[in-house]
């Protein structure tokens, strides 16, 4: 079991409060009716299935039902940290 | 490509009035009855015959009015608005509440609070706080959708411990606290109102779910239904 820290609520809860939502920082295209099916469909279904660092939104769903991003580590399952939509992780994996 | 997007919130619109929404007094007329959610269970007939002591005692605080008010924190005009109505201001600390009177107002996330206040009042606020408040601003009446449970008692806590997954400790849970959790696989606001006092909002769906779940709950301890 997860324990989560909301960044809205400012402490931590049990995972049961949460859902995952998959990969965090999915660039919508800006223009959907005029970009190519390519694009659309690397949006819509083109994920990340990283081994390590992988940035994932989370709600708090039982709770303030608020979205946000998490960094959490593939393997070890260590959460490295949580951070609001809009904001910028500091823990990203070497390129 | 860089992987890692992270648009900024858009800037509050502080300077539109409130859209002209249709309003509607959701209180039935005085001839008609009104039936919280805990209507069939007939807790008054419960409190008369059932046991006068226990370890954990229930009331339901049935019919109030519940207004849920949301807006940005940023807009000044809406923090301004809802402290001129309320006479306090809106709870902005996370996991906090506030009241004067029968008129209290829980934190439910940063843009969202439950105000909870006589059901007859709830359109005069509601009304008072659309004139009140300017900007990006919601109030949606809610009153029929949840009722109030008031556990209390030595072992109300013992009742909590079985039925949330959340830390009720002192040391976790002051006095005077509100947090929205899962209770009993459902899900509460639970805020503190005492030593030995919770008020559980619940929505009306689960009314009788956790209507039973609470008479199970309690068995141990001894019940009480106050009317
Ligand atoms: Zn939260």
């Amino acid at each position: 079991m997860f324990y989560i820290y909301c960044p809205h609520c400012g402490e931590h809860r049990e995972e049961e409060e949460f859902h995952a939502k998959g990969q965090a920082h999915l660039a919508r295209p800006l223009d959907p009716d005029n970009c190519t099916d390519h694009e659309w469909g690397e949006y819509l279904y083109m994920r990340k299935n990283p081994r390590g660092l992988h940035h994932e939104l989370w709600i708090h769903a039982t709770g303030c039902r608020k979205f946000f991003n998490m960094t959490r580590d593939t393997v070890s399952y260590e959460i490295k940290e949580v951070y609001k939509v809009g904001e910028r992780p500091t823990v990203v994996a070497a390129s | 490509m860089s992987d890692i997007i992270a648009p900024t919130k858009p800037a509050a619109v502080e300077a539109a009035p409130v859209a002209t929404v249709a309003l509607m007094d959701q209180l039935p007329s005085a001839d008609i009855r009104a039936e919280s959610p805990l209507y069939h269970a007939d807790l008054a007939t419960v409190a008369k015959q059932g046991p006068k002591t226990g370890g954990v005692t229930l009331q339901e605080h049935k019919l109030l009015g519940h207004l849920v008010i949301r807006g940005n924190q940023d807009n000044a005009g809406f923090l301004a608005g809802a402290r001129a109505v309320l006479g306090f201001d809106l709870p902005t600390q996370p996991l906090t509440a506030a009241e004067d009177g029968a008129l209290s107002v829980r934190w439910i996330a940063p843009d969202e609070w439950l105000v909870i206040m006589p059901g007859k009042e709830a359109f005069e606020l509601e009304n008072r706080l659309r004139a009140a408040m300017s900007g990006h601003v919601a109030i949606v009446n809610v009153s029929g959708g949840q009722t109030v449970l008031e556990l209390s008692g030595p072992d109300a806590r013992a009742v909590l411990k079985k039925s949330t997954p959340y830390d009720v400790h002192d040391r976790n849970f002051p006095v005077g606290k509100v947090v929205t959790t899962v209770f009993a696989k459902s899900q509460a606001v639970i805020r503190r109102t005492g030593e030995q006092n919770w008020e559980l909002v619940i929505r009306r769906s689960f009314a009788d779910y956790l209507w039973l779940w609470l008479q199970d709950a309690c068995a141990e301890f001894g019940l009480v239904v106050k009317d």
